[in-house]
């Protein structure tokens, strides 16, 4: 059971969170990068956070799926459930759990190898395909869900890192999928795209919502407001606004989110 | 009042600002060409009438700038929150003044009309009427020079005020007109222009509810209205 009942209940109190953080602080050294931030994250919506550099976004978003226990120093107290799961328990298996919520990062960065074997990997190394044949089915249906297939299904053996960038990214969105996790977690996943291939990819978001709980760390405020429908605005290490996505760009209600989202922060 | 700091970029407070100058400006047009249209009609200047509708053209090229101006803004800034608000305000605020200054235009026009006859007895009430109305439009305007939703928000009674006028002018009208038929032209142009009015107070109230809107974010509560002529019967 959760200890802490939801304090933060944007997502709708008839909805079921999927991952559920409560007084989350974590800390660089001295430094503390975020503070007592508490949001729930539902499988219904895509979740967008936003705010300036340094606000902490990125580094809360890593600690989702655990991803700064690789940095030196870096400390997380609180409590991050993934289906009323602590993440934190010591009895959670951290590659088990990376599986569940994948991540996509900022620049595409597929392994230098083939297109099949980049989404072949994690399938393999979690035993989720007996026979060739199984494996050819979950990368083609992974390469499907990304939107990829047809431009690659005749150059499956050729490199990854061959492809254009907007292609790699949408191959790390297939590598992410082909595990089947449940939540995917985005570090500005287009900041280095072109339009063309940003608008491929918030189109992907939108097709993969509702079956995976997505989250989106975006700097660019347009996309925040076409591919999400919960938006949380992070200033200085705090969760300063969650709510609607729709409610946060029309109508927000702290004067720092509506400084931000107006261009009149800093 | 709300806080407005500065945008980090500076040219995006200053389009805002010549956006709102324009909204200024047609405001400030459509009082005196309401007041100017009454007064030619009172004084039966057909002179002074034809200005009034010489200087509607004004108006509307100030309607075709604001336009343009907040679509340039959309399309390059992309605003969002109290500037989404605001800029989308001044786009429907611009065409609503543009036709408060038609009705201004059609008093003037129907003023050259009633110059030609006898003056009717009822029309005393139109000046008070416009009087009214265009305080409603001064008041308005101060609220969106503020950003002010408080003031705003008192404008939208006053509407019955305007609506009270008419409906007593329309009383008064028809039963004039049944006891001078040959009154019937004036009279009918003088209701035409009582409704101008009345039409131009609904209008200016709307405006008021966009700045209310844009200041706050809510939409006020229904305003009242007190317009009754639909469904006066005046038995012969």
């Amino acid at each position: 059971m959760n200890p802490n009942p939801a304090p933060n209940p944007a997502i709708g109190h008839n909805i079921v969170p999927k991952m559920t953080a409560r007084d989350v602080n974590v800390f660089y050294g001295q430094k503390q990068a975020i503070k007592n931030v508490s949001i729930d994250v539902s499988s219904e919506h895509v979740t967008a956070f936003i705010g300036p550099s340094g606000c902490g976004k990125s580094t809360f978003l890593r600690c989702l799926n655990r991803m700064n226990d690789t940095v030196d120093g870096a400390r997380v107290e609180g409590r991050i459930e993934l289906d009323s799961q602590d993440i934190y328990a010591p009895a959670m298996d951290v590659v088990q759990l990376r599986a569940r919520v994948g991540m996509v990062f900022q620049k595409p960065n597929p392994f230098p190898k083939s297109i099949y074997e980049n989404v072949a990997y994690g399938p393999r190394i979690h035993g989720l395909a007996r026979a060739k044949a199984d494996m050819d089915n979950i990368v083609e249906s992974a390469l499907r869900r990304a939107g990829l297939w047809d431009e690659v299904k005749d150059r499956l053996a050729e490199s990854g890192t061959a492809m254009s960038g907007g292609q790699q990214q949408r191959l790390c969105i297939a590598r992410a999928i082909a595990v089947d996790p449940e939540v995917i977690l985005m570090d500005e996943p287009c900041s280095a795209l072109d339009p063309i291939a940003t608008a491929r990819i918030e189109e992907l978001i939108d097709e993969l919502r509702g079956r995976y709980a997505i989250v989106i760390v975006t700097h660019n405020m347009q996309q925040a407001a076409r591919v999400s429908q919960k938006t949380a605005f992070f200033h200085l290490g705090t969760l300063v606004e969650y709510d609607d996505t729709s409610a946060i760009f029309t109508n927000p209600k702290a004067t720092r989110t509506k400084d931000y989202i107006t261009g009149r922060y800093g | 009042m709300a806080e407005f700091s500065a945008h980090t970029v500076k040219s995006f407070d200053e389009d805002i600002a010549q956006l709102r100058a324009v909204i200024t400006r047609m405001g400030g047009l459509c009082e005196s060409q309401i007041a100017d249209a009454v007064d030619a009609l009172v004084s039966r200047n057909v002179e002074a009438a034809a200005v009034v509708v010489e200087n509607d053209k004004r108006l509307d090229a100030l309607e075709a700038e604001a336009e343009a101006l907040a679509v340039r803004i959309i399309a390059l800034r992309a605003p969002l929150a109290d500037d989404l608000r605001e800029i989308v305000a001044a786009l429907k605020i611009a065409g609503v003044m543009e036709r408060i200054g038609d009705y201004a235009k059609n008093i003037a026009k129907r003023a050259s009309v009633v110059a030609l006859s006898q003056p009717v007895g009822p029309a005393v009430i139109i000046p008070e009427m416009a009087r009214a109305v265009i305080s409603i439009i001064r008041d308005t305007l101060d609220a969106f020079v503020d950003r002010d939703a408080a003031k705003a928000n008192a404008i939208l009674s006053r509407d019955q005020q305007v609506d009270e006028f008419y409906n007593s002018l329309f009383r008064s009208l028809l039963t004039f007109m049944m006891e001078n038929p040959h009154y019937i032209t004036p009279s009918t142009h003088l209701l035409f222009v009582a409704k101008n009015l009345e039409r131009i107070g609904d209008h200016a109230t709307s405006v008021a509810e966009m700045i209310y809107f844009t200041a706050t974010g809510q939409r006020p509560a229904e305003r009242p209205k007190n317009d009754f002529t639909a469904t006066i019967y005046a038995p012969q």
